[in-house]
């Protein structure tokens, strides 16, 4: 039953659209990118509430605040790139430090941006917004999860970071899926090892593990779609369970989800890790596909993380 | 305007001098001098522009001042308890350990709406809650007070941009224009003039008075809420360290506070 990949960003932009008709609480802070964002759903639907601010990501995330404060739910929304690095700043003072009702939308994260560069591809966000007290993190793993996200942090106050895709990911759920913030998805289940990865890299890890299948080696993969609050006891059932751990992110290996893991690991049930991630470099110009084989984070890449775990574990 | 309110408000700028010098001396450190260059403007706005009740610091329908320049906790918090909005005895407790009154603003002191202490954050701030009340079709004035020297970060721009666009006549901003910044002279470091034109090029009302001047402030207050169709700032010219003249366009004094040696030298020159 193979279905259309869809962007990430498709499905929440929909879904914040059909909540902005619904809660007139709802406002949107806009950077000049929400066509690129799908924040344009929104506007189209709830053109009252929407507000342009040019290109000004300081004075976007600053703007939400204020609206927050007086009890709006303030949806900001720009590039990866420009939301995390260009307002960081405000994100730290005006929403987190103020525990304001802010939600910042992320789109074109990770190298999957394709040919518009190094400079368009956002490799650390999930670093420095995780770092941030106040802050929760979500990376959706398929468009349908995305549509859940929305919903989730509309209903839930205070800071969100969301990270979106540009690039259309495989849908690995179903409509029925649950979705509940800090608690992940167990996608299949096995006893030689588990891989936990985030967004893209899932149904990487889905294939890695029809492969790994093939072999004879079994192997969980969970879909970590929260960054923060982190499921802590998902990860030590991986830990106790298959004694082999592999993270999949498509982000700087410094900082995000594999770093986020082995915080929890090491603390409370060491066992060996390997991580897939990009290790400390720009991304480039490419074809999403060229960029995931060039920075290893296709299956084949998780294919060798997991074997190469499996034989710490052993010896 | 009568007299009497206006020499009232004198009295109480002088009282707030006098005890921003001694909280913080009793702190050990701290920033006098953009405190005491601000004192008549926080003596204005609280004591007779805005609509404020102490007893209830989250009234629904107040007039905000959000403090941009988060680092004058000495007047804002002075200020805040002689108007009533917490026991004077408690400005002891400024920046000890365990505090409410922590060393930049923070709101959990009652009275206080927005944490800052990263410079250029207040005004874009301020839109929004500006936005905000016309949405709700409320009334209340939001008011922004801004340092000189903080006015040179870029954020700053960003929202006079965006104040003038969405035509935000309920946002006043005030620039204490108190002429020093931490290493020196505003004028020496980078230079802010021509300040007005700027201002008015951005599409901002622009009113400047001696922000000293307690008349002059009152009315230049009373022409904002007038203004329809844009956003005022009031270029209040001011002199950093005001009242105690070896602090005045003091660098040094900035963000240092005095001992007990220099708090009895200032006391016995204030004015």
């Amino acid at each position: 039953m193979e279905r259309k990949p869809v962007p990430t960003r498709d499905g929440f932009g929909e879904q914040l659209a059909v909540l902005g008709k619904n809660n007139p609480s709802v406002v949107v802070v806009s950077a000049d990118l929400e066509d690129a964002t799908r924040a344009e759903y929104f506007k189209k639907a709830c053109p009252e509430r929407f507000f342009t601010l040019g290109i000004a990501e300081q004075d976007m995330i600053g703007m939400a605040a204020g609206l927050a404060s007086e009890n709006f739910i303030a949806v900001t929304n720009s590039f990866a790139v420009f939301l995390t690095n260009r307002a960081y700043d405000q994100i730290r003072m005006d929403v987190c430090y103020n525990n304001l009702n802010v939600k910042l939308i992320a789109t074109h994260a990770g190298v999957t941006v394709g040919e518009d560069g190094a400079s368009a591809q956002c490799l650390e966000d999930l670093a420095i917004m995780r770092v941030l007290p106040n802050m929760r993190v979500i990376c959706p793993v398929d468009t349908l999860e995305a549509r859940k996200a929305a919903d989730a942090i509309i209903a839930q106050s205070g800071p969100f970071y969301v990270r979106l895709s540009r690039s259309p990911l495989p849908v690995v759920t179903e409509e029925d899926s649950p979705f509940i913030v800090g608690k992940a998805n167990m996608m299949c289940d096995g006893k030689d090892a588990a891989i936990i990865a985030c967004g893209s890299m899932v149904s990487e890890a889905l294939d890695a593990a029809r492969v790994l299948q093939g072999q004879n080696i079994h192997v969980r993969v969970v879909n970590m779609h929260t960054i923060k609050p982190l499921d802590t006891e998902m990860i030590l059932d991986c830990a106790r369970t298959t004694g082999a751990v592999v993270t999949a992110e498509e982000h700087q290996l410094a900082g995000g989800l594999g770093s986020a893991v082995a915080e929890v690991l090491v603390r409370n049930y060491p066992v060996p890790v390997e991580m897939v991630g990009v290790d400390d470099s720009f991304g480039q110009t490419g074809t999403p596909e060229q960029l995931l084989q060039h920075y290893r984070l296709k299956s084949v890449d998780i294919v060798a993380a997991v074997r190469k775990v499996i034989a710490r574990k052993k010896s | 305007m009568s007299k009497p309110e206006t020499v009232a408000l004198k009295t109480k700028a002088l009282q707030f001098r006098k005890k921003i010098l001694e909280t913080l001396e009793a702190a050990g450190s701290g920033h006098p001098g953009g405190s005491l260059s601000a004192v008549e403007i926080f003596v204005v706005l609280y004591g007779l522009v805005m609509a404020h009740r102490p007893n209830e610091p989250r009234w629904e329908d107040r007039d905000r001042l959000i403090i941009s320049k988060g680092h004058i906790t000495p007047v804002t918090y002075v200020a805040l308890s002689g108007f009533g909005y917490f026991p004077e005895e408690e400005l002891s407790t400024f920046r000890k350990f365990g505090s409410r009154l922590q060393g930049h603003v923070h709101h959990k002191v009652p009275g206080v709406e927005f944490n800052t202490g990263s410079l250029g954050h207040g005004l874009s701030y301020s839109n929004g809650v500006a936005m905000a009340a016309k949405m709700k079709n409320k009334g209340f004035k939001v008011y922004c007070l801004m340092g000189d020297g903080e006015i040179q970060e870029g954020s700053v721009w960003e929202a006079a941009m965006s104040a003038a666009h969405y035509k935000l006549n309920n946002v006043c901003a005030i620039v204490d224009y108190n002429k020093v910044q931490e290493n020196g002279l505003v004028s020496e470091i980078k230079g802010l003039e021509p300040l007005a034109q700027k201002w008015s090029s951005f599409g901002w009302n622009v009113i400047e008075v001696d922000g000293h001047d307690i008349q002059s402030l009152i009315q230049a207050f009373e022409a904002f809420k007038t203004v329809e169709n844009k956003p005022t700032v009031i270029i209040a010219h001011t002199l950093k360290g005001k009242g105690v003249p070896f602090m005045e366009l003091k660098s040094a004094w900035h963000g240092k506070a005095p001992n007990k040696e220099q708090l009895a030298d200032a006391l016995k020159v204030l004015y």
